[in-house]
């Protein structure tokens, strides 16, 4: 019935393809010939690096006559940092917390420690905030964070344990808290306690908890990114949503970097480093803009200052001293997260795996 | 040979029974009854709200969601992979279970075991012993770097968790079928004269040969429809280790429900054609 | 039972099995013993007796044994129906039996939740019942469900197809009404393939996480499963911590499937007996 005659020759197809597959890794040595770099990045800037590739490839061609092709890997920030750690050959990261790529330096030493010095503005070309997403007309009349706080009010966000913007998220009602007068770590804490008992679905990742508020009709409010959210309203409804600005946020700041010891072995420093410059010129930001994120630059900010109205901002490094820190008070297990959902609200067991 | 008539019986799939071997017509309506009610909502009704989703806007938006060539990329992989992982399984399956099934010996328990365990290792769990051996960070990661060798992130690493994902079908459908059968038809042949490999083709294999094809058939699909292990060790570099169940995800985090459904469709169609082909080849049997 | 047989290849097949089994399955999942014992007794024991970890086995254990317990029910049924009977579309739905292992698991979570949530099209029908699927445990149960039941059906049908009718035209002769010949013969005959698609089903239900995570809510101490808690032990570059975890799952799956296995070879023995 089966004739080995037949299946060998696929067998052995299949087995060179394989090799073959294997064997790629010789690098781009030649300057003159057409290059590949590898993006490593995270979910939501799918479509931002996919227009923004095929500026860069246009602008790299002209400058340098060298024909520059650019592979996207998309996932998780924390799964994809790992992912690098592991031997992904990613000539550049661009990750949603620079904790993250903190760990591909701490962990791999692929990168010097101090690569966010390396560009301005802490690494990153472009930022976010963290804005509600409520259903059309606003009708549990949200606006600002201590409203999520209100009993019955149905909250959407990820698990900050396996989402990386859903720490932002966790991190900007925080900092509100602090913000506010005579706020402190105990204020904080019942604020994000009281928002988080609201919470029904901890979906793994940020576009988990868009499909479950979008699609699935549950919750009244979604906090995310902005420019998540403004995608979401433009993509799946803008007649059925709309976004409110909270009076104080956190300024998201996704970070990117150019991964040296791999970027060396594949001899792609100078156009990965061209990369990331590029992304804070006119036309990068510009590109940035387009998918929603806001602009550095102030030319283009003053351009799309409509898309993004001005809000009062705080940053991690600032307010939480780094992220570095503010993972292990918050987010390490039987950190202040973990807390919220301990019965008693007190330290467990769990502390001693940290 | 009964047993190989019983086989051709079977290939009949259902023979009109004597009415001292079948039920009541109530009792047999019954019963059909309420195993499609079950499978109407355990299985068909999620798979109609698959190709709902993928045709929602047509077959025009449909189509060029097959097209798209990441998707097409994808599929190639996904074939390549299930290509190596099936055959390879395959001949496990039979070697493994003709020392299980025809011989005794100790530790036999322990051996089907761990054969089995494949199934009960967590997908992700699954993926991450690959990364903990290969990795930049494990075992084996520092000397595939000096020698510039790829396996997670690549290829072979997609190949290897998939194949360590349906590891057990084939063996798993083989053995107690052969256990069942016993030895004696083998050993008849060798008294006469039969070499190994003659006994094999002969007597053993028309006599596995349905247990052999469903352990193919749900082997392949597995391999092809594998998410969690893959997704550990692939990189998802678009276009380049994405399989088709990792591509649906992309698509479907892009808010591309219809191209997401498409993919997902397609890769039910696959499944659907390898039945098909179980189909097709036993009704080549009976023609002959 | 021991006795000598002529058949050749022993050597040869039980050493390619060894070889195989040891290469592909045995060393990568020595890696995860080794990474884990990196922990240390004291910590690994923290690690995994957690209260929160704790409350992750409990709920995956019981949600996995419920949907076996079902999908072994149904399965049964469904295995008969397809081996015995014959009906239009009986090609069709033998067909679809194994779509779940073709369906990616992350597909079929989707799927699943879009069809029991509040305002699905199952879901928004057992609403007014005061019955909510979608992000209870409930969820969890209907998708480990859906992933094990072709365990189920594969591994009972073709023993069922194989049992040839004399056996029960011979009950039937001695007076055995059919459920009789039923309880008395067939079941008995099929019970093994039963237990080991039982197992089979429960122990894949033990690991499932693509599929559960969109449907469950992933709320800590009530929908929360042990898969999830290794993956968010990663997410903290906690390699050991998830290893731990992995492990305790890799042995309660393991013990799960030897136990299984010996009661079935204690089973043929009696029978040969």
């Amino acid at each position: 019935m089966i004739r080995l005659g037949a299946v060998l020759p696929l067998i052995r197809l299949a087995t060179l393809g394989v090799l073959a597959a294997g064997c790629r890794a010789e690098a781009q040595r030649d300057p003159g010939r057409a290059v590949t770099l590898l993006n490593v990045s995270y979910d939501p800037t799918r479509e931002l690096y996919t227009a923004y590739n095929a500026a860069f490839a246009g602008y790299w061609k002209q400058k340098s006559g060298q024909t520059v092709t650019v592979s996207q890997s998309h996932g998780g920030s924390g799964k994809q940092a790992r992912a690098v750690i592991d031997g992904l050959d990613a000539d550049i990261v661009t990750l949603a917390l620079a904790y993250d790529i903190d760990m591909i330096a701490e962990q791999a030493g692929l990168l010097p420690a101090d690569w966010q010095k390396r560009l301005p503005d802490n690494s990153a070309p472009y930022t976010s905030t963290i804005v509600f997403l409520v259903r059309k007309g606003n009708p549990r009349k949200i606006a600002d964070w201590p409203d999520l706080a209100r009993p019955g009010i149905g909250v959407i966000t990820p698990n900050p344990k396996t989402s990386g913007g859903a720490r932002w998220n966790y991190l900007a009602a925080w900092g509100y808290a602090l913000r506010q007068q005579g706020g402190n770590a105990v204020a904080a804490r019942a604020l994000v306690t009281a928002i988080y008992r609201n919470v029904p679905v901890l979906d793994a990742g940020a576009r988990g908890s868009t499909t479950t508020f979008v699609e699935r009709g549950i919750g009244d409010v979604l906090i995310g990114w902005e420019n998540e959210a403004l995608l979401a309203v433009k993509e799946l409804g803008p007649d059925k949503f709309e976004i409110v600005m909270p009076s104080t946020t956190i300024l998201a700041e996704p970070p990117v970097a150019v991964v040296d010891r791999v970027a060396k072995k594949h001899g792609t420093g100078d156009v990965a480093r061209a990369y990331l410059d590029y992304l804070y010129t006119e036309a990068g930001q510009e590109i940035a803009a387009k998918h929603f994120y806001r602009p550095r630059l102030a030319s283009v900010a003053a351009k799309y200052a409509a898309q993004f109205p001005k809000v009062s901002t705080f940053t991690v490094d600032e307010t939480f001293g780094g992220w570095r820190k503010a993972q292990e008070t918050h987010f390490a297990d039987g950190g202040t997260f973990d807390q919220i959902y301990q019965p008693g609200g007190r330290l467990d067991g769990d502390r001693a795996s940290r | 040979m009964t047993a190989s008539v019983a086989g051709l019986d079977r290939s009949i799939a259902v023979r009109p029974r004597a009415r001292s071997t079948s039920e009541p017509r109530v009792v047999r309506w019954t019963l059909i009854g309420v195993a499609l009610v079950f499978l109407l909502l355990f299985l068909v009704v999620p798979l109609v709200s698959v190709f709902a989703g993928a045709l929602a806007k047509g077959f025009g938006p449909f189509l060029r969601g097959v097209r798209d060539p990441d998707t097409l990329a994808a599929v190639r992989l996904t074939l390549l992979t299930a290509a190596v992982a099936v055959p390879l399984n395959l001949g496990f399956g039979i070697a493994a279970s003709w020392a299980i099934a025809k011989f005794n010996f100790r530790g036999k328990n322990l051996l089907v075991t761990l054969i089995d365990l494949p199934f009960a290792v967590s997908p992700v769990i699954a993926g991450m012993v690959f990364v903990l051996l290969f990795g930049a960070q494990g075992w084996a990661g520092p000397w595939l770097r000096d020698h510039d060798i790829r396996i997670l992130f690549a290829v072979p690493g997609i190949v290897l968790a998939t194949t360590f994902v349906t590891f057990p079908f084939v063996a798993r459908e083989l053995i107690p079928l052969m256990e069942e059968q016993g030895t004696e038809e083998e050993e008849a042949a060798r008294v006469l004269g039969a070499s190994g490999w003659q006994i094999f083709r002969r007597v053993t294999l028309p006599n596995i040969r349905w247990g052999l094809l469903y352990g193919v058939i749900l082997c392949n699909a597995r391999a092809m429809g594998e998410f969690g292990a893959v997704s550990v060790v692939s990189g998802h570099i678009r276009g380049v280790t994405t399989t088709l169940p990792l591509q649906v995800e992309i698509l479907y985090n892009e808010y591309n429900f219809t191209a997401a459904f498409a993919a997902a469709s397609l890769l039910t169609l696959l499944a659907l054609v390898t039945l098909a082909a179980k189909r097709w080849v036993e009704r080549r049997r009976e023609d002959t | 039972m021991k006795r000598h047989t002529v058949l050749p290849g022993f050597g040869l097949t039980l050493g390619v099995t060894l070889t195989y089994l040891g290469v592909l399955v045995l060393l990568p999942l020595s890696t995860l013993f080794l990474k884990s014992a990196g922990l240390g007794p004291s910590r690994f024991w923290d690690v995994v007796t957690a209260p929160r970890v704790l409350a992750s086995y409990k709920l995956t254990f019981g949600a996995a044994l419920a949907a076996a317990l079902i999908n072994a029910v149904f399965g049964l049924l469904v295995a008969w129906v397809l081996a015995r009977y014959r009906f239009p579309g009986l090609a069709l739905v033998d067909a679809l039996v194994d779509l779940p292992f073709a369906l990616p698991t992350a597909v079929a979570g989707i799927a699943l939740t879009t069809l029991y949530a509040p305002n699905g099209w199952i879901g928004s029908r057992l609403a007014p019942l005061g019955i909510t699927v979608a992000f209870t445990p409930l969820g969890i149960v209907v998708a480990l469900i859906f992933i094990g039941l072709p365990f189920v059906v594969r591994t009972v049908q073709p023993v069922l197809q194989d049992l040839e009718a004399e056996v029960e035209e011979a009950a039937a002769s001695l007076g055995a009404g059919r459920w009789q010949t039923f309880r008395r013969v067939i079941f008995p005959a099929v019970a093994p393939a039963l237990l080991t698609g039982f197992a089979l089903a429960f122990a894949r239900a033990i690991g499932e996480y693509g599929s559960v995570v969109f449907i469950s809510g992933n709320m800590p101490f009530r929908t929360e499963i042990a898969p999830l808690l290794i993956m968010t032990r990663l997410e903290q570059y906690d390699y050991a911590g998830a290893t731990a975890i992995a492990v305790v799952l890799l042995l309660a799956s393991f013990s799960l499937l030897l136990l299984v296995n010996v009661l079935q070879w204690f089973g043929r023995r009696r029978a040969l007996a």
